[in-house]
C-alpha cells in the first residue's frame, strides 16, 4: 500500500511536466500583450518595451519556459505580473474559498444523491424513483448560471432568506486564519458570523452540487439495482436481516465503488472548475481568480494556477484509488 | 419418524409477466416430517427453487404472486404470516443454503461478520459471544484453521470451504428445517460427496430436517429418506427412496431413473427422455407429461391423474397407469 503510494506520487512528475508544456504552449499562443494591458493601449512603445524586458518577456519561449520550470522545481511558482505578488501567498485564500464551497457543495451532493439513489432503488418504479430520477435529470441538464440566478431571484431577492453573493459581510469581515471562514469563525468565538457564513454558503453550494448530486444519485440507482439482484442479498435475506440492515451493512458497501469514483471525478472538476458559479455569486475562488489573469495575460499566475489545480485533481483520485482499498477487501496494491 | 413440520397443500406461485400469469409452481404437495431428509428431484424449470423460495416467502413481489395453497410450518401459514414474522423465521426456524457458493457470499464483509450477524438478528447475545459461537459453528462443520478463517474473505475461500461456511451460517441458529437449493451442483465431485456427508452427519446430530432441492438422482440415493418428483410445477410422484429407485410408478420417473448411465452396461447411446420440459402454463388441460410419455393415452391428454397412492406405503404417483393396473388388479 505504502509502496504503492509512493509510485503514484512519483508519477505524478511527468504528469505535471506534461502539463506545464501543454499550458505554456496555449497560453502564448493567444494573442494578446501583457505589457499592453497592464500599461493601457495609449502607453509609448519604449515603456511598453521596457516593461517586456523586465518581465523577461523578450526572451525566447524555450528560455522563458526553462526558467519557469527552474523557479518550479525550487518551489517557487512565480510572481503576478499584474499585481506583483508572489503567486504562492496570493492564490491561497482563493484556493481556500474554493475549497470550502466545493465541500459544501459535495456533501449535499453526497449526501442526496447517494440516499436518493439507495431509495430509488429500494423503491424500484415507485413515484419516488421516478419523481427523483426526474429531478435528477432536470438536474444534469440545468445551467448553472440559470440556477443560480434563479436562486438568488428567489430566495435573496423575492424571500429575502438568504444573501445573494460573497463570503462574508463586508462590514463585518472573519478574522482569517486558515481562510476556510467555517473553520475561522469558530476559532474567534463568533457564532453568529459562522451563521452567517453558513447562510453565505447555501445558496452557491446548491448550484454547484447539483450537477454532482445528479449524477451520484443516478449512479448509486444502478449500482445499487444491480447489487440488490446479486445472490449475496438473498442470502441476507434468507438470514432474516432487517431490510435496513441489509440495504446499508450489505448493498450499499457493495454498490459504492462506482459512485466513489463519480464522487471523485466531480469533486476534480468543481475544485477547478466552478468559474460560472464563482461569476454569478461574487465568490472569490480559485475559478475567479485563473479567469481574471487570463483577461490580463497574467502568464505566470494562468500557468501556476492549472498547474495547481492539476495537482489536486490527480491527488483526489489517487486518494478515490486508496479509498477503493479500504471499501473492497479483493483490492490489494502491490 | 418425527411428527409434521413442513405441509405445503396447493401451493400455486405465479409470476405476472407481460405474456400474462405464468404458473411456475402450479398445485405443488409436499410434507416434511422433524427430523426427515426429503428430495425434491426435478428438470430445470419445474418449479423446485420457486418451491422452496416460496417457502422462505423470497419470492419478489411482483413479479410474483401467491396465488393459492398454503404452507403449513409447525401449523402457521406463512403465505398469510406477516412480514416482520418471516423475518423471525428466516434463518432461525427455517434456513437456506444456494447452488452458487462463490456468489452466495457478501465479498466485502468477513467470514465471522456473516456468521454474527445472524446470530445477532435472532439471539441476544454480545459481539464476544457471538463470535465464539461462530468460531464452534466453523469448527463444527469442518473448517480447519478456523480462527483464521473467521477473519477471512469470501474470496479467499474455495468453493467448498466457502459451502461448509454457508452451512455453518444456515445452521448457526438451529433451525428445525434446512432448504438446501442445489447446495453441490457447483461443486467438484470429490467435495460434493463431502459436503453430503457433512450434511447427513449434522442431520443425525442436530435432527435439523432437510428438504433437498436437487436434479441429481446420486444425491438423493446418497442422502435422501423419501423423495419428491416434480415435473412442470406439480407433484408426479412421492415415496421412499427405494420405492423410487426400485419400483418407480410415473413414466417420468422412469425416465429419470433409465438416463442414470450404469457403469456395467456397455450401450452405445446413453437414454434420455424425449422432448423438452413445457413452457410453465403452456399445457392447459391433461396430463403434463402426455407429450414426452412413452405410454401416453387419449385420457392423459384431456384430464389431469390425480396424485393417488400406489400398493406400496407412502409411495404415491400421479398417472393413469396405476389407476388401470388397480382396475384390473
Amino acid at each position: 500500500m505504502l509502496n504503492y503510494t509512493i509510485r503514484r506520487l512519483l508519477m505524478l512528475i511527468p504528469v505535471l511536466l506534461g502539463m506545464t508544456i501543454i499550458v505554456f504552449s496555449i497560453i502564448h499562443a493567444i494573442p494578446g500583450d501583457p505589457a499592453e494591458v497592464i500599461l493601457g493601449e495609449k502607453a509609448s512603445n519604449s515603456s511598453k518595451e521596457a516593461l517586456r524586458k523586465e518581465l523577461k518577456l523578450d526572451q525566447p519561449l524555450l528560455v522563458q519556459y526553462g526558467d519557469y520550470l527552474k523557479k518550479l522545481a525550487a518551489g517557487d511558482l512565480g510572481t503576478s505580473i499584474r499585481t506583483r505578488e508572489p503567486i504562492s501567498a496570493e492564490i491561497t485564500p482563493y484556493l481556500a474559498a474554493t475549497l470550502e464551497l466545493t465541500l459544501v457543495a459535495m456533501a449535499f451532493a453526497v449526501f442526496f444523491g447517494v440516499n436518493a439513489g439507495i431509495l430509488s432503488a429500494w423503491k424500484q418504479n415507485s413515484w419516488f424513483d421516478y419523481l427523483s430520477m426526474l429531478i435528477a435529470l432536470i438536474g444534469v441538464s440545468m445551467p448553472i448560471f440559470w440556477l443560480g440566478l434563479m436562486e438568488q431571484w428567489l430566495f435573496a431577492l423575492e424571500l429575502k432568506w438568504l444573501p445573494s453573493i460573497g463570503r462574508m459581510n463586508a462590514r463585518d469581515p472573519v478574522e482569517s486564519v486558515t481562510n476556510l471562514y467555517l473553520i475561522d469563525s469558530l476559532l474567534s468565538g463568533r457564532a453568529d458570523q459562522f451563521w452567517t457564513v453558513v447562510k453565505h454558503l447555501i445558496l452557491p453550494g446548491i448550484a454547484l452540487g447539483t450537477i454532482p448530486m445528479a449524477i451520484i444519485a443516478r449512479m448509486t440507482r444502478s449500482s445499487m439495482l444491480e447489487v440488490l439482484r446479486s445472490d449475496y442479498i438473498r442470502t441476507a435475506k434468507a438470514k432474516g436481516l432487517s431490510q435496513m440492515f441489509i440495504i446499508y451493512k450489505h448493498a450499499l458497501r457493495n454498490a459504492f465503488i462506482p459512485v466513489l469514483t463519480v464522487i471523485g471525478l466531480q469533486f476534480g472538476l468543481l475544485l477547478g472548475g466552478a468559474v460560472l458559479t464563482e461569476t454569478i455569486f461574487a465568490w472569490p475562488g480559485v475559478g475567479r481568480y485563473i479567469f481574471d489573469a487570463i483577461a490580463s495575460r497574467d502568464y505566470p499566475v494562468i500557468q501556476s494556477g492549472i498547474l495547481i489545480i492539476a495537482f489536486i485533481f490527480v491527488l483526489i483520485n489517487l486518494l478515490v484509488d486508496l479509498l477503493y482499498a479500504a471499501v473492497d477487501p479483493r483490492i490489494n496494491f502491490k | 419418524m418425527g411428527s409434521t413440520l413442513l405441509e405445503i397443500r396447493d401451493l400455486r406461485t405465479h409470476f405476472v409477466t407481460d405474456q400474462g400469469e405464468i404458473p411456475a409452481v402450479d398445485g405443488m404437495d409436499l410434507v416434511i416430517h422433524q427430523g426427515e431428509i426429503v428430495g425434491v428431484v426435478g428438470e430445470s424449470g419445474c418449479g423446485k427453487s420457486v418451491t422452496s423460495l416460496s417457502v422462505m416467502r423470497l419470492i419478489p413481489q411482483p413479479p410474483g404472486k401467491y396465488a393459492g395453497g398454503s404452507i403449513l410450518f409447525k401449523g402457521e401459514d406463512l403465505v398469510q404470516a406477516k412480514e416482520k414474522r418471516m423475518k423471525q423465521i428466516r434463518g432461525d426456524e427455517i434456513s437456506m443454503i444456494f447452488q452458487e457458493p462463490m456468489t452466495s457470499l457478501n465479498p466485502l464483509l468477513t467470514i465471522g461478520d456473516q456468521i454474527v450477524e445472524t446470530l445477532r438478528a435472532h439471539r441476544s447475545m454480545s459481539r464476544k459471544e457471538a463470535s465464539s459461537q461462530a468460531l464452534e459453528m466453523l469448527k463444527k462443520v469442518g473448517i480447519s484453521r478456523a480462527e483464521t478463517i473467521l477473519r477471512g474473505y469470501p474470496h479467499q475461500l474455495s468453493g467448498g470451504m466457502r459451502q461448509r461456511v454457508m452451512i455453518a451460517i444456515a445452521l448457526c441458529c438451529e433451525p428445525e428445517l434446512l432448504i438446501a437449493d442445489e447446495p453441490t451442483t457447483a461443486l467438484d465431485v470429490t467435495i460434493q460427496a463431502q459436503i453430503l456427508d457433512l450434511m447427513k452427519k449434522l442431520n443425525e446430530e442436530t435432527g435439523t430436517a432437510i428438504m433437498m432441492i436437487t436434479h441429481d438422482l446420486g444425491v438423493v440415493a446418497e442422502v435422501c429418506h423419501r423423495v419428491v418428483v416434480m415435473y412442470a410445477g406439480k407433484v408426479v410422484e412421492e415415496g421412499t427412496v427405494r420405492e423410487i429407485f426400485e419400483k418407480p410408478r410415473h413414466p417420468y420417473t422412469q425416465g429419470l431413473i433409465r438416463s442414470i448411465p450404469k457403469i456395467e452396461e456397455d450401450v452405445k447411446r446413453l437414454y434420455s427422455i424425449p422432448g423438452n420440459v413445457p413452457k410453465p402454463g403452456s399445457v392447459k388441460e391433461g396430463c403434463r407429461f402426455a407429450a414426452r410419455c412413452e405410454h401416453v393415452m387419449d385420457k392423459c391428454l384431456h384430464s389431469l391423474p390425480e396424485l393417488v397412492p400406489t400398493t406400496s406405503p407412502g409411495h404415491r404417483s400421479r398417472c393413469w397407469l396405476n389407476t388401470i393396473e388397480e382396475v384390473a388388479n
